[in-house]
């Protein structure tokens, strides 16, 4: 894939291990990846590029920090795809669904992605989402 | 190996007989579980015949299913409710709907199967019920002994557990699969975050352990009269290699013949918790100074540095549980979110007082006073 045809891939998530592991894989997938550690940083980028794909992580500085993120993404532009990855549902019991009307309504998301998930599994998203 | 009993729920015979195959096979494990649960099932094909053999023998965990022929899953799941009968309860759904979902979820479901699903699908949401039910034992346990300690903080300790692990496992599968080549030492960088992220959690577990012991020891036995500046020394000798890799200067001024009665444990938990704070949370060339002192009927501990310090907001929740400030200065420090909150309830256990000055890139001094011995 040449340089320009490059998509490029927000991601964010306060784990630094996170971020080289994305980054290592989306690279090696052809895609470019921005990698930033809070939503502030991310939206600081946002101000001025729009990325083809964003990667959020749910809790940063705040507990919803994807969301909030998500609802500027779209709002921004609707057509940025979004996958919300997180690790808290697990405890807490909840999946968030997004093949219906009304989850979609809640949670502003294209893709919802539980921590723990392999490689392979966002590869698929990525490119349903994106090519 | 406990069995947990679970009550299948389903008025497809083929269904029942299924889940039964599959998890007669299951175990499962966790970190803190002392052995695997393994698992015993039961059937029923109607909601009504479900409650009439929940009284005769109440399961662990129930399997419900929503659609059924009289009363329907969610109606179930209410009777159990109001019967605050002790079940952890997981809907299987054939559309999951978040509609559906909010629903049960107020009335009490632990988790959703959606419908058709697989063996493997099948275990996970059993894994993750018998970890809740296993967590929720532990919470009586402790409440039982009065000494509460929140759900919330179990998973949020769970999520603390799992980004590591999480990491882990991502740096392990590059490695597995070569993703960085054949020579090994192209593989120095993340061998050595997974390495920080193994010590990070050696270092949540000890402080977990410092966490929940403060709480349940039987303290009278062991509180003696402590030589405070005794237990200083020994406490900076403690964090010297870390100090000296980081350059920062430790001084200590303590006044001889300073006691408090306490158990000499906690006195040197609330020194290294300090200590290391004034040290990680410090500049290169940065200086902390610790003193020791008797005034009036009191002890004051000061553990003073000129590091990255806080601002107001930063000091207010400082003392909670798994707060880390984070921030662009601390970028790189790592911690457990727990040291604090345990000097703060130690001091409190001993009727002492905790303040803190701190001005951001100016420094943090903290003052301990407990109540001279």
């Amino acid at each position: 894939m040449g340089q320009n045809h490059q998509k490029t891939i927000l991601v964010a998530d306060d784990d630094p291990d996170v971020l080289i592991i994305l980054r290592h894989h989306l690279e090696k997938w052809g895609y470019e990846a921005i990698t930033v550690d809070s939503r502030r940083e991310a939206e600081k980028y946002l101000e001025v590029y729009s990325p083809h794909l964003a990667i959020l992580d749910l809790m940063m500085e705040e507990d919803d920090s994807g969301f909030i993120l998500s609802y500027r993404i779209k709002k921004k532009d609707p057509e940025i795809p979004v996958i919300i990855s997180t690790a808290v549902s697990g405890e807490r019991g909840i999946r968030f669904n997004l093949d219906d009307e009304t989850g979609r309504k809640w949670i502003k998301a294209d893709h919802y992605l539980e921590k723990g998930y392999r490689m392979e599994e966002l590869k698929n998203v990525i490119q349903k989402l994106i090519g | 190996m406990e069995k947990l009993k679970i009550l299948v729920v389903d008025d497809e015979p083929g269904i029942r007989s299924g889940i039964s195959r599959i998890l007669s096979s299951h175990t499962v494990s966790f970190p803190f579980m002392d052995e695997d649960y393994g698992f015993d099932c039961r059937e029923a094909s109607t909601g009504e015949e479900a409650l009439e053999m929940v009284a005769s023998d109440l399961p662990h965990i129930m399997l419900l299913d929503n659609k059924l022929p009289g009363m329907d899953g969610i109606e179930v799941l209410q009777v159990i409710q109001e019967s605050k009968l002790d079940i952890m309860v997981a809907m299987i759904t054939s559309y999951a709907s978040l509609e559906i979902a909010a629903k049960a979820t107020d009335d009490g479901a632990r988790d959703f199967i959606p419908k058709p699903f697989t063996p493997a699908e099948l275990k996970s949401s059993i894994d993750l019920i018998a970890k809740q039910l296993f967590l929720k034992r532990i919470t009586r346990s402790m409440k039982e002994e009065g000494k509460k300690i929140r759900y919330q903080f179990l998973s949020v300790l769970s999520h603390e557990l799992k980004s590591p692990l999480n990491a882990l496992e991502g740096y392990l599968r590059m490695i597995q699969e070569k993703d960085l080549g054949d020579n090994l030492d192209d593989y120095r960088e993340i061998l050595g975050r997974c390495f920080q992220r193994v010590e990070g959690m050696r270092l949540l577990i000890m402080d977990l352990m410092d966490f929940t012991r403060i709480r349940l020891e039987n303290r009278e036995e062991r509180i003696e009269r402590v030589d405070v500046a005794e237990r200083a020394r020994m406490a900076l000798s403690t964090i010297r290699p870390l100090s000296i890799q980081k350059n920062i200067d430790i001084g200590l001024t303590a006044e001889d013949l300073v006691f408090v009665n306490a158990a000499p444990n906690d006195v040197d938990i609330v020194f290294n918790n300090l200590l290391s704070n004034a040290v990680k949370y410090n500049r290169e060339g940065g200086e902390v100074e610790v003193s020791v002192r008797k005034e009036g009927e009191n002890v004051v501990i000061r553990v003073r540095d000129n590091g990255i310090g806080m601002n107001r907001e930063e000091i207010s929740v400082l003392f909670n549980e798994f707060v880390r400030i984070k921030n662009s200065r601390t970028k790189g420090i790592t911690g457990s979110g727990l040291g604090l909150s345990i000097v703060n309830k130690i001091t409190e256990i001993y009727r002492g007082k905790i303040q803190v000055e701190s001005e951001p890139d100016r420094g943090s001094e903290f003052r301990i006073i407990l109540p001279a011995g």
